[in-house]
């Protein structure tokens, strides 16, 4: 099984000061302030804090859809250009098309790429054994279980050969079940392709089973509050959910997360 | 390796199972379901029916003249007897119909193309595209005789006047509903606003496309009939103020039945057009 993308393809992102604010009518909203963040090339990074404190203005940052007012964003020690599309995006929402098959909504960045169709369909077709879709090439989003549409979704983003991989929320919708399989199964692909991978969520376990490093935002307008280091063996499996150093950081996580929480409905 | 085969197996028990069989199951119907089926339609063609036999029983009890109304039996007879006639105004009606609406959908996919694209465009169309639709067809239509003459022409105009607004607002809408997230996904592929267009913004619009072509499609045979009725050389339009001025009431109500049928066709037609377009909808539309 020759993997289609092939080697280990990584790139760090920096964002040194970087601020942001947004006009609401007439109010200025700041929503980050003078944030220090860093992944290492093939490092697995999660950004956790409380919603709606502007971690996904963040990734817009990162993916160039947004620019910062202050600061600099580089991705392999290079300022952020949106022409070069340098990362792979992977929204809260699996958006799948519904009007097109499974495969072809794999293959559609590609196809926005200028890849003819008949390679693009070859590099999609060598994927959809690694992601357990086998056999659902033509099958249309709608008859897929959450589960499956997450790993299309993600699919969508391996195949863009990005050396960097945003994943905004990509499990918040499913049920826990489904949702611990798709954890393994992510680790499973990082490990297979070693990207570098920014990973926004809401859940302590999860980016604690997951990360090399969290970073914890403040609420709005979200700072750094704290970086935390995951120093579990790796590879992981689910069981260091019971070990003790994983309790211990979940306690710190879940202390500093809530002080927050406490600040932003505080504010609001 | 052990990966990979990890992941299958974890999928083929797992996943795919818990989905109840994946999607390539076909749904075999029922005979019973088939005929639930089919008596969707049933009211449909009873009520129709049962208006067309009262109608008859109490004409011919009641005598009525039948130059004020003629019973249907009648009306259909005398269709018959003219239906050389009749076919050959209804042939004229539909050339019209044809190249009108034909020209409207393309009118407004060009239109609504543009004015989603340059909001200038559309800042300054939308309120004149309103207006347009206060313009009142009984005055209109007349008019259009004087500076077009009997031909085609004006009949043209006045099916494209008439139904393109609905199809452009219908588009409209459908774009303006694409996802804001949907937008910034493929900008992150690199997709160009073009791109953008034609992969999510057109093809999320295709349900209200279609919503708007089946409101329009009705107002197309009004608006063909109305030209007509105020000067035209053939056309079911002008053989009804024909027939109505020599007291042939009978062949007035034919003609109207022949404009009922051409609706009903050009709908199913769209119907059909829809299916053929969007599999996927009425799929996903029939599960959830």
């Amino acid at each position: 099984m020759e993997a289609a993308t092939a080697g280990r393809i990584s790139t760090g992102v920096e964002l040194h000061g970087v601020s942001k604010t947004f006009r609401n009518g007439r109010r200025a909203v700041q929503v980050l302030k003078d944030i220090q963040f860093t992944a290492e090339p093939g490092e697995f990074v999660s950004v956790i804090g409380p919603s709606g404190c502007g971690k996904s203005t963040l990734f817009k940052l990162v993916a160039g859809l947004e620019r910062a007012d202050t600061g600099t964003t580089e991705i392999g020690g290079k300022p952020v250009d949106p022409a070069d599309n340098p990362v792979a995006y992977m929204p809260q929402k699996d958006l799948l098309l519904p009007w097109r098959s499974v495969i072809r909504n794999v293959t559609m960045p590609l196809e926005i790429g200028g890849v003819g169709k008949s390679e693009a369909m070859e590099r999609a077709r060598k994927l959809f054994p690694v992601f357990g879709l086998e056999g659902f090439e033509d099958a249309y989003p709608f008859t897929l279980s959450g589960g499956m549409r997450q790993r299309a979704a993600l699919m969508r983003t391996v195949i863009q050969e990005r050396p960097l991989m945003l994943l905004d929320e990509p499990f918040g919708a499913l049920d826990s079940l489904t949702r611990t399989e798709m954890q393994e199964f992510l680790l499973d692909i990082w490990d297979r392709f070693g990207h570098t991978i920014v990973f926004i969520t809401h859940d302590i376990r999860e980016s604690i089973y997951l990360s090399d490093t969290i970073y914890v935002m403040t609420a709005r307008p979200a700072r750094v509050r704290m970086k935390v280091s995951v120093d579990l063996p790796r590879p992981r499996n689910i069981d260091v959910i019971t070990t003790p150093r994983f309790t211990e950081l979940e306690a710190e996580l879940l202390h500093a997360l809530r002080e927050e929480n406490r600040q932003q409905e505080a504010t609001f | 390796m052990s990966i990979i085969s990890n992941i299958r197996t974890r999928s083929a028990t797992g996943v795919v199972a818990a989905d109840g069989g994946g999607a390539e199951v076909e749904w075999v119907p029922s005979r019973g379901e088939r005929w639930r089926e089919a008596m969707v339609f049933l009211p449909g063609l009873l009520l129709p029916i049962a208006i067309l036999v009262i109608w008859q029983l109490y004409v011919s009890a009641a005598n009525v003249d039948p130059t004020v109304l003629p019973t249907p039996i009648r009306i259909v007879t005398q269709l018959y007897e003219q239906r050389s006639i009749a076919w050959e105004n209804t042939a004229q009606t539909l050339e019209e119909m044809v190249v009108g609406f034909g020209l409207s959908v393309i009118v407004a996919l060009v239109i609504a193309f543009v004015m989603d694209n340059l909001r200038w465009v559309r800042n300054a169309l939308y309120p004149t595209l309103i207006a347009s639709q206060t313009i009142p067809v009984i005055a209109i239509a007349p008019l259009m005789i004087i500076w077009f003459g009997f031909g085609l022409l004006p009949k043209v105009l006045l099916i494209i006047l008439v139904t393109f607004f609905p199809i452009v607002v219908a588009l409209l809408d459908g774009f303006a509903a694409t996802e804001r997230e949907a937008m910034d996904l493929l900008k992150t592929m690199g997709s160009s606003r073009l791109q953008t267009f034609r992969l999510v913004r057109f093809p999320g619009a295709l349900p209200n496309f279609f919503t708007g072509l089946r409101i329009s499609a009705t107002y197309a045979v009004l608006a063909a009939i109305f030209a007509e009725y105020v000067g035209a050389y053939h056309g079911l339009g002008i053989w009804m103020s024909q027939a109505k001025s020599s007291f042939r009431t009978d062949l007035v109500f034919g003609a109207i039945g022949i404009c009922a049928l051409i609706s009903i066709a050009l709908f199913a037609l769209i119907a059909i057009i829809s299916r053929f377009v969007m599999p996927w909808h009425y799929a996903a539309r029939r599960k959830g």
